[in-house]
């Protein structure tokens, strides 16, 4: 036996009930790859089940106790077959709208896509939304089967139209193939061999079909991208990049460039795994030497003489997967190639209607819906548009809270704007002014409910600091809404933005040398560590700890009462969240003590550092 | 030109895989079970790092009901190899006598599963390899190369990170961790295949040989040591017998075969009727057992 075969890996995927476990079922034992075992398990689980015997090909799949007791299918199942031709890896995908992002997870992992309609229903919503997760996920191949033909008496005209249906909805994606066959998979029409039943029907059978197609993309011929892994330093003579080469190859005596730097060294070693080879192609991991000293870091990305994107914003299409939904202005961590970085959702372009591919402004996005947008790094990156370099042109937004992967995105062109805005270097530095006035600039943040005392705090922190001969500014919540802020309401994306406007004022003012106080409810952990993230070390964040019962009863601005009343919506501790900072520099008890204990308090925390 | 067999493709995204974690876990281990699958996975780790060791250490969860000679080829090619080599045991377990005889899936739970929880904890890893393959079993077919566990190791089937291209997000919260396989998408021939091209040694038991062995409720059961229970009704027999999956000698059936090289061994693979884990005998009590055992923390 040969073990030189390719490798195909495809997903079924399309509605739900469209029969996508029973057609891959039904293909597994066809081919006879179904172990006595487990052909002995189906015949007692469908005995179980309710298909009164019949065998139920399904059940192959379906492993999660929750899918068989809901006859549905939750998650991705991987399933691993070998014909005389071809070695194969096929991802079941739910067609449920709930698991959507699991069938997303499916499609990033293949080169090709069976999509299945039930051939008395015809292309349905959820059809075309796995149409366009899969074209947008990468995917150049797919194949339409029309499932069900028994159900229909193997009508010619029917098919003809499902497949001129599918066809318009595929007109604007970037597709190589597009094949339609039409099959039953309970019957096995077209499946494993062409049927008699469908005499009309000219093409091949699915599994001729996925045997012989050809999708070797032509990575090898393209240019040389190795994104670095990891710095291999085994001791002070070896010093070596590890990598997977993503496209092109490379050889021994070569010129390289490291990205973003731009620096260029010649290869002196390449390791194929273990073992030393004058030359690697795309796909093969590797670790090189270079004959200069380089600083290379995991995340920098080697090439030969092209030319990747370098910058800090770009262009991308989202796929948004939390059940948490998304607000332009929060912080994420993104994570492209082997690089991780802070990044910011800076705005929706526009939203996709899967239905009709229309555009929508949006100003927040859902769970399972596509967008375009533009995001803002928090430093330059290397990145290249998706449909020229998978590895670099895909990426993932992770929540900073949560960890949770919340969105996926393929990056269209990075935008000009942020390589021509140039960092201006200033003879007179942060450093100077500081010096100047004797003192570290500091960014004290207030953070509590209304009521809660921190203004009152504020102030009298910051008459002790001036007593004290310090430098200092006070931002005050209802002072910047009257000025900077004027034009932001109270929803939750004018919060996000509030918060941001005043992390860059704080900052600016740190630059100034100054210590700074703030005192805003920032009712949300995110948008606390986006403070953080923009203000850095001399972010101090204090937690006026009072308990809503006691704001409530001091209601100094008379606001809580309005609350209640319902005549203020969100506000604060009634009608909308305030989130308990969990690792705040300081917590401070402003109920049995005087301004004046607490404010010393805060004076004391700070003392060391200023 | 050269082009990449379907062996070469599972290899590089194999050391992609453990290289991500080295890079980016802050205490990874690699787990070794000391059967064939650990085998390739260990092989693959120092290939993936070569000429650099692998920067983590291995860990070996002993039931101290494993086979004699996997103990024996554990402790020595651990040596050969001068990697570090962590067992750990549930002590509490042997103290209280737990054995596969009298304790049925107690025996599972606390000398595996609550061990490796025990094990992971006490060293405070984040991440931990495991060379779990989806072809072995339906709920394993499910679930992600990187595997995220709450802080009390249980694997949420129904709300698993999505995985998208190769970006695999390896972000916890203190107490919580990864179960990391990177041979999610070989099968049982990849590794057979696997093993003979890249010649790496296993442990004996997979190759025929004559050995005693009783039979008891249709597996055959290997009488390893004197703490064998072997019943009136049942007597010691001496055949050519060979393991498929090695686990608790009690407790891991073997079959009637004479394949003593890997070719043999590959053909009589590639003709197998049954699937590899019809041996394994914890695994057929009841539907689903395999995934309530996973969601307790069970690999």
């Amino acid at each position: 036996m040969s073990i030189q075969k390719s490798l195909l890996k495809f997903i079924t995927c399309g509605s739900v009930d469209d029969g996508k476990s029973t057609l891959i079922g039904h293909m597994l034992y066809d081919a006879k790859l179904i172990f006595a075992d487990q052909e002995k398990a189906l015949e007692l689980d469908s005995r179980l089940g309710s298909n009164e015997g019949e065998l139920d090909y399904s059940l192959l799949l379906d492993g999660l106790m929750a899918e068989r007791e809901q006859g549905i299918t939750i998650d991705v199942a991987y399933r691993y077959f070998t014909t005389a031709k071809r070695s194969f890896i096929v991802a079941d995908c739910p067609g449920h709208e709930q698991y959507t992002r699991n069938m997303a997870v499916g499609a990033s992992f293949a080169d090709l896509a069976v999509i299945l309609v039930d051939a008395s229903q015809g292309v349905l919503l959820q059809t075309k939304r796995h149409t366009r997760i899969c074209a947008l996920m990468g995917i150049k191949h797919i194949v339409l089967a029309v499932n069900k033909m028994d159900l229909i008496h193997y009508d010619k005209h029917r098919f003809e139209e499902i497949k001129r249906d599918f066809k318009t909805l595929c007109a604007n994606f970037d597709l190589s193939s597009i094949t339609v066959i039409p099959v039953s998979a309970t019957l096995g029409d077209n499946i494993t061999n062409k049927s008699s039943k469908t005499p009309w029907y000219k093409g091949q059978s699915l599994y001729e079909y996925l045997e012989n197609i050809d999708v070797i993309s032509d990575d090898v011929n393209r240019e040389f991208i190795m994104p670095v892994q990891r710095v291999c330093r085994p001791n002070h003579t070896f010093r070596g990049f590890q990598g997977q080469i993503e496209s092109g190859s490379l050889k021994v005596g070569e010129e390289i460039t490291v990205l973003p730097m731009g620096e260029k060294a010649n290869v002196t070693k390449i390791l194929v795994t273990e073992k030393e080879e004058e030359s690697a192609i795309a796909g093969e991991p590797i670790t090189i030497c270079l004959n200069k000293e380089i600083d290379i870091s995991r995340g920098c990305v080697i090439v030969k003489d092209k030319k990747l994107e370098v910058a800090d914003m770009f262009t991308a299409s989202l796929f948004w997967m939390d059940n948490k939904e998304m607000v332009p202005g929060r912080n994420y961590l993104i994570k492209c190639g082997t690089k991780i970085l802070p990044a910011t959702v800076m705005s929706i372009k526009h939203k996709v209607d899967i239905n009709s591919g229309k555009h929508i402004s949006a100003d927040q996005l859902f769970k399972n819906e596509i967008a375009e947008i533009d995001i803002a790094l928090s430093e330059e990156m290397v990145f290249d548009n998706f449909a020229r370099n998978k590895a670099i042109g895909s990426f993932i937004l992770i929540d900073r809270v949560s960890n949770m992967t919340s969105a996926c995105g393929v990056i269209k062109h990075g935008l000009r704007r942020s390589t021509n805005v140039i960092w201006q270097q200033n003879d007179v530095t942060r450093e100077f002014r500081a010096i100047q006035k004797s003192q570290n600039p500091l960014s004290l943040w207030f953070t509590g409910l209304s009521g809660s005392g921190k203004s009152t705090l504020a102030n009298a922190v910051e008459k002790k600091l001036v007593a004290l001969g310090k430098h200092t500014m006070l931002l005050d919540g209802d002072n910047v809404r009257h000025g900077l802020n004027k034009n932001l309401g109270f929803k939750e994306v004018d919060r996000i933005e509030n918060i941001r406007r005043i992390s860059e004022v704080t900052k600016l003012m740190n630059d100034a040398g100054l210590i700074t106080i703030t005192s805003f409810i920032s009712p949300y952990e995110k948008d606390r560590q986006s403070a953080r993230e923009i203000i850095g070390d001399s972010y101090i964040e204090v937690y006026v700890a009072t308990p809503l019962k006691e704001c409530e009863k001091r209601d100094t601005k008379g606001l809580y009462a309005k609350a209640r009343a319902g005549e203020i919506p969100n506000f604060t501790g009634i009608s909308a969240p305030y989130e308990e900072p969990t690792n705040p520099d300081l917590k401070v008890q402003t109920v049995w003590r005087t301004v004046d204990e607490v404010a010393s308090e805060i004076v004391e925390f700070i003392k060391e550092k200023i | 030109m050269k082009e990449l067999t379907h062996l070469d493709q599972l290899e590089a995204e194999a050391i992609y895989i453990i290289r991500e974690v080295a890079a980016e876990c802050e205490n990874p281990v690699m787990l070794y079970s000391v059967g064939k699958d650990s085998s390739v996975m260990l092989h693959l780790a120092l290939k993936a790092f070569y000429p650099e060791k692998p920067p983590f250490p291995f860990m070996h969860i002993d039931t101290t009901w494993k086979f004699k000679e996997m103990i024996q080829f554990r402790d020595r090619r651990a040596k050969e190899l001068g990697i570090e080599m962590l067992i750990h045991t549930n002590e509490q377990g042997v103290k209280d006598g737990i054995n596969p005889f009298d304790h049925g899936s107690a025996y599972t739970d606390i000398m595996k599963t609550q061990a490796l929880k025990e094990g992971l904890d006490h060293y405070g890893f984040d991440a931990a390899f495991g060379g779990g393959r989806r072809d072995e079993e339906k709920s394993r077919a499910k679930e992600r190369v990187f595997s995220f566990r709450n802080n009390k190791h249980a694997w949420d089937p129904k709300n698993q990170r999505p995985e998208m291209w190769k970006l695999y997000n390896t972000k916890l919260h203190k107490g919580e961790s990864m179960r990391v396989f990177p041979i999610s998408n070989w099968t049982e021939k990849d590794i057979w295949q696997y093993i003979k091209r890249e010649n790496i040694e296993i442990v004996p038991l997979y190759f025929a040989e004559e050995r005693e062995y009783i039979e008891r409720d249709g597996n055959i059961i290997l009488v390893d040591d004197d703490r064998m229970r072997v019943y009136e009704s049942e007597k010691i027999i001496k055949n050519f017998i060979r393991f498929r999956t090695l686990g608790c000698y009690p407790l891991t059936g073997g079959c009637y075969s004479k394949a003593n090289t890997l070719d043999e061994i590959i053909e009589e693979t590639l003709g197998a009727i049954s699937s590899e884990r019809t041996t394994r005998v914890i695994d057929n009590e009841a539907v689903g057992s395999m995934e309530r055992r996973k969601r307790e923390g069970y690999f």
